[in-house]
């Protein structure tokens, strides 16, 4: 397919844009295969919009007698209204946006002719291998090892090609374990508490079903984690009711008469088309231009947001709780295992590791806990707040996750490498990119995707020293302690930097941010200044000194 | 010890997070304070509470684990004990009452409390404010507006101040004339004057118009105000009452302005709601905040059918209807409620923090809460409960007008010279009654009681520890310092946040583990030392390399500035310790906030050393320093925790579950 065919109109002269805050900017209209672009006549102070037709998450038009208006609503959730003169333009365009903003095929995506313009110094492809990560792991402890049972994703199409599993189970165990887990996701290693040596792991439910199957090498597996005479703790995502009707439908929970050193704990986190409403239903209280205060907080209220939020919130503390304070080892899984299970390891993680919260290490968790423990971005990621496809598969869990990071970061200021930037950096990309990364559901497909070979990694763009400076935290001072968040509702705010983003004005909190900035740099400053005086001038009294005494 | 009332031992303290956690301890009761001073031996960690801080006292039914006592602070601090014997409980409460409503002004904190200063430094503590400065800054008087006597000896109007600004066309006849037609003759005078373009904010009382009734002479004093404004043709008269409310009064002889009797006014009504709608809605924003393990649905719903936030938007936006009127509009406004004292002076404080940058300096604050508050009259005696008196009259209007400049502090980061300590400062002591500034409910009250020869400023106090209340982001030079605020008022209700730095104050767990302020105070702090060092070892090195000798003296010096150096880099790096997590294990909600920050010396029980104690120190020690010290920079509190939900859903979950 060419997608000349789909643009009908490339080019509309005189046409306004408008932005909230920004004030209205008349320019020329080019639609490309991926792009939308705007820019202004004037040359001394071209206005510019390139907008990629991935991040429409929809459109509107309407019509005053020949003037058409086109109201673009991103997944990023800006909204944009473009004016354009004449009524075949704005159709066609229309049309246009439609048809490019919801390509079926992923290889049509602008990952596949997207020309990096800059050069790679680290292909982020390779910058986090689950090798490394072994690698670091074997330093501290030689009860784990490298699995290449999943070599060709022949057992468990949504894991990685190599998982790391407890030393003492084989591959025929692993095989057996996977046929009891739903989606074959059998428990690997997801985090190593060096402090304690206690473990946390991952998994799907277990097929149980109604007769309560057991199967002895799953027992063995997750036995095989604990200390003597130590117990651990299962924490399901769902609440007991959703896990026992589970049972039902061949899913289940480990029995306790099978599982007696593990106590289950049940948490409920939402997932799917309940979290997909809940961020329509916040999205469109934000939006909501009444000044009617009540109906503001009812509206957010009834969007459960920050609800889902606690409990995410509430479910990673208490894993975090239950390996650093209670000593023991967990297994945390829901039905699949792909969404809350990865929210709470995730979170979990960022609370217990002060290398999580560092850029490279919070990389690196994405990389280990999202993308290759087979998060379904394509899926979740597919639609956002403005969508009204009502599709079970969308669902915005990784930006929960993201929204968890930032009420962590904001009650440690200075304990994370990152600023809020790069949360939000994130968040765009995972549902609208120029880079492959969060592409596919699974590394299996980003395998046959061959995303490697034909798109740019997202990392090798961010890890140049000239972008990471955009994301630091200039507040940040390694903290190598436990961070323990409260979860009580007034601790827990709504996130205005995603939320609120394009409905107010930032100015002042942005000067607020430059001035913080300011201070710190030039408190730096004079720290290098004052060490090279005292350095110059002891150096001048050690020559003094010999000269006195020769 | 002379004035120890009470001493109750084994009194249990409980964590209100977590029931489960209690500290054992003794009770004490002084002439001043509440005090509970843990047994345990290796911190003896201390409370204190000041009596008239105290809002109400609750004794519990008696359970197998003695009588729980549950003790409402007016600064939002909520204390549970249990008392053994029920006899004892009852004795305390029974003295707790007495004490916490006292009868006679005498009987307050202030005339007891002694900082310790000398005659000379507290009449310097009294004058730091005056508002006679604060005219002359506003650029008057001039040739629109002067100083009027007619108010001296308090003969026109005794909630006024004896020196009032009037427009210079309005004769002593005028203005008694109008003083009649308004409730309380409180007469229309300045209380802003903007001097770039004439503009200025009036305050009166409502009129008694009646269904009919005019007055000329207040018809007058209308016109004067607007003559002295000569930029502009008409006046705004704003009656921040919902109109419902303005109209009921007619039918009891007061009401508002008929536009058709003055000329060239433009009237406009502004729904804030009164006290008592504001009083029951701070009740039901407290209950919100004291539920145990509330889930957001709880929280939400319960903040918003407390009203409380719709409040507050409203005093905003009248304050911003005001402000735009003078600095965008040019025209003068003229500001009452029904008595104006309450509405009145929270809409032209907000306006005046709007309009006036000198007000969002620390300095510029005191004058404009002594200006708008203080001498106009405003009933801090009745509002706040200082002395035994009618619950009705109790209401949080200067609570509402301190969460307004919070509210504006979150939207212009840089605007404000002080921090929210500074705010929460203020609220705490004017229910703290430890200084003589909020006495009484009027000036007049104030001379008679001769509160300044006999009690000291808050002003002094606040002014000497500046630099605790310093916002490390304002900057005199900065854009958002000098110009007039524009809060964003389309859509703007997302913007206003629920205060928990104030009404969960107490709650510390609740509250960001590291403070960022704190943070960039220490940073400022570290980089002055910086400079200095810098311009020390300049000059060190100049010398060094002119005379080429060796000076131990110099030396020495200079590793004295090492040492100092490296003390406040400590500082900073402490701003990113957790807390510790507590030891106790096997009780999953182990978090505590208000676990002991320092430990303090033992407490010695003598009047003497509470007069001469730090007042907020005396006031307490360790609550409080949440606010007063810089702990949060190094929380090392209690272990926080997965906070209640987690704690409680873990201890449930783990025990029982299975």
């Amino acid at each position: 397919m060419e997608f000349a065919e789909l643009i009908k109109t490339p080019r509309v002269d005189n046409v306004v844009l408008h932005r909230p805050f920004y004030p209205a900017v008349e320019g020329t209209l080019c639609l490309t295969g991926h792009h939308l672009i705007l820019s202004s006549r004037r040359q001394d102070d071209a206005e510019e919009l390139w907008l990629l037709h991935s991040n429409i998450d929809s459109i509107e038009k309407r019509f005053v007698g020949s003037l058409g208006t086109i109201i673009i609503k991103c997944k990023d959730l800006r909204i944009i209204q473009l004016d354009i003169p004449g009524m075949e333009e704005c159709l066609n365009i229309a049309s246009s946006i439609e048809a490019l903003s919801t390509l079926d095929s992923v290889t049509l995506m602008y990952p596949f002719f997207y020309r990096p313009m800059f050069e790679v110094v680290e292909d982020g492809w390779r910058s986090f291998l689950p090798e490394q990560e072994f690698e670091l792991l074997s330093s501290v402890t030689d009860e784990w090892r490298l699995s290449c049972i999943n070599k060709e994703f022949s057992v468990c199409p949504s894991y990685p090609p190599v998982v790391i599993v407890p030393k003492s189970i084989d591959d025929e165990a692993l095989r057996k374990v996977a046929m009891f887990r739903h989606s074959s996701r059998f428990p690997v290693l997801s985090y190593y508490h060096k402090k304690n040596g206690m473990v946390m792991m991952r998994s799907s439910q277990p097929l149980t079903g109604t007769n309560g199957r057991r199967c002895k090498e799953d027992e063995k597996l997750i036995n095989a984690t604990l200390r003597a005479g130590k117990r651990g703790y299962i924490i399901d995502t769902r609440s007991l009711n959703v896990a026992q009707q589970a049972r039902a439908k061949g899913g289940g929970f480990e029995q306790e008469a099978h599982y007696p050193q593990w106590r289950r704990i049940h948490k409920s986190i939402e997932r799917f088309n309940i979290l997909q409403e809940s961020l329509i239903k916040l999205v469109e209280a934000c939006n909501d231009q009444s000044h009617n205060m009540d109906r503001w907080l009812s509206k957010l209220e009834a969007s459960n947001w920050l609800t889902h939020i606690k409990e995410i919130l509430t479910a990673a503390c208490l894993a975090a709780q239950c390996i650093d304070r209670e000593g023991a080892s967990v297994l945390v899984h829901g039905t699949e295992g792909t969404d809350s299970t990865l929210q709470v390891t995730s979170l979990a993680q960022i609370i217990l590791d002060p290398r999580c919260r560092t850029i490279r290490g919070f990389e690196s968790l994405v990389v280990r806990e999202w993308l290759q423990a087979g998060h379904p971005f394509q899926q979740r990621c597919a639609q956002s707040a403005y969508s009204n496809s009502k599709q079970k598969w969308e669902a915005p869990v990784f930006l929960l996750f993201l929204d968890c990071v930032w009420q962590i970061l904001r009650q440690f200021p200075c304990s994370f490498e990152f600023s809020e930037h790069f949360l939000i950096m994130l968040f765009e990309h995972a549902y609208a990119s120029q880079f492959g990364t969060f592409l596919g559901n699974n590394e299996n497909e980003r395998s046959k995707l061959k995303l490697q070979q034909k798109t740019m990694s997202l990392w090798s763009w961010v890890n140049r020293p000239q972008e990471l400076s955009k994301y630091k935290n200039p507040l940040f001072e390694a903290n190598s302690l436990v961070i323990w968040p409260s979860v009580a509702p007034q601790s827990l705010q709504l996130w205005e930097g995603v939320f609120l983003r394009w409905n107010r004005s930032s100015k002042f909190l942005d000067e607020a941010y430059e001035e913080m900035v300011t201070l710190i740099e030039y408190n730096k400053q004079l720290k290098a200044k004052v060490n090279a005086l005292r350095r110059k001038l002891a150096e001048l009294e050690t020559d003094d000194q010999t000269q006195e005494n020769p | 010890p002379r004035h120890l009332f009470v001493q109750v031992e084994n009194v249990r303290l409980l964590d209100r997070v977590s029931s489960r956690k209690a500290a054992l301890g003794t009770l004490y009761l002084t002439a001043t304070h509440v005090i509970f001073v843990e047994n345990a031996s290796e911190t003896r960690k201390e409370t204190w509470v000041l009596h008239s801080q105290i809002s109400s006292i609750e004794k519990q039914a008696t359970t197998a684990t003695g009588c729980p006592l549950l003790i409402r602070c007016k600064n939002f601090q909520v204390i549970q004990l249990i008392i053994p014997q029920e006899r004892d409980c009852h004795d305390v409460y029974i003295s707790l009452i007495r004490l916490a409503r006292p009868v006679k002004y005498e009987e307050l904190y202030c005339f007891s409390f002694n900082p310790k200063l000398d005659k000379e430094e507290r009449e310097r503590g009294w004058k730091l404010v005056d508002l006679n400065e604060e005219y002359n800054r506003m650029g008057i008087p001039n040739n629109y507006w002067q100083i009027s006597d007619v108010n001296r000896d308090y003969g026109v109007c005794d909630s006024y101040p004896t020196e009032v600004y009037v427009p210079k066309s309005a004769t002593a006849h005028i203005i008694v004339g109008s003083s009649k037609f308004r409730s309380r003759r409180r007469f229309p005078a300045l209380s802003y004057y903007c001097k770039d373009n004439n503009a200025s904010i009036c305050r009166s009382s409502q009129p008694l118009s009646g269904f009919s009734a005019r007055c000329l002479e207040d018809e007058q004093m209308l016109q004067a105000i607007r003559k002295a404004n000569p930029g502009s043709d008409f006046l705004y008269v704003v009656d921040t009452r919902p109109k419902l409310n303005a109209m009921a009064n007619r039918a009891a002889g007061k009401g508002y302005e008929n536009e058709d009797n003055y000329s060239n006014i433009k009237f406009q009504f502004i729904g804030i709601e009164n006290i008592h709608v504001m009083r029951n809605s701070l009740q039901k924003m407290l209950e919100v905040c004291e539920l145990k393990s509330p889930s957001m649905s709880d929280f939400l719903w319960g903040l918003e059918n407390s009203g409380w936030l719709k409040h507050i938007k409203a005093i905003m936006d009248a304050g911003i209807f005001i402000a735009k009127a003078v600095a965008e509009e040019g025209v003068s406004v003229l500001v009452h409620c029904s008595d104006g004292w309450d509405r009145t002076a929270q809409v032209c404080s907000v306006a005046s923090l709007l309009l006036d940058p000198y007000y969002r300096t620390m300095k510029g604050f005191m004058v404009l809460i002594e200006k708008d508050w203080v001498s106009f009259g405003h009933k801090f005696n009745h509002r706040y409960g200082n002395l035994d008196g009618d619950p009705k009259e109790i209401s949080p209007v200067i609570d509402q007008f301190i969460e307004c400049v919070w509210q504006l502090m979150e939207q212009f980061p840089c605007a404000f010279e002080f921090n929210e300590r500074f705010l929460i400062h203020i609220q705490h002591h004017i229910y703290s009654c430890q200084f003589g500034n909020f006495l009484c409910n009027s000036q007049k009250e104030r001379r008679e009681l001769k509160i300044q020869e006999r009690t000291y400023s808050l002003w002094a106090h606040l002014w000497k520890n500046r630099a605790d209340y310093v916002n490390p982001l304002y900057r005199s030079d900065h854009s958002q310092t000098q110009v007039t605020l524009h809060p964003q008022i389309a859509s703007c209700n997302f913007l206003y946040k629920f205060w928990s730095g104030m009404y969960n104050r107490f709650e510390k767990g609740m509250h960001p583990r590291q403070s960022v302020t704190d943070y960039l105070m220490a940073v400022k702090e570290e980089t002055q030392q910086l400079e200095e060092e810098l311009e020390i070892l300049g000059e060190r090195l100049a010398s060094l390399q002119k005379v080429q000798s060796n000076d131990n003296k110099v030396k020495s010096k200079q590793q004295d500035q090492n040492k100092e150096l490296g003390r406040s880099t400590s500082n900073i790096s402490l701003a990113n310790t957790p807390q510790e997590y507590n030891s106790n294990l096997k009780s999953f909600p182990s978090r505590s906030p208000s676990q002991g920050d320092e430990e303090d010396s033992a407490l010695i029980l003598t009047q003497d050393n509470l007069k001469s104690s730090d007042p907020d120190l005396s006031a307490n020690s360790d609550q409080e320093s949440g606010v007063e010290d810089l702990s949060c920079r190094s929380p090392s509190s209690g272990g926080c925790l997965p906070s209640e939900d987690s704690g409680k859903d873990s201890d449930e979950a783990v025990f029982l579950a299975v």
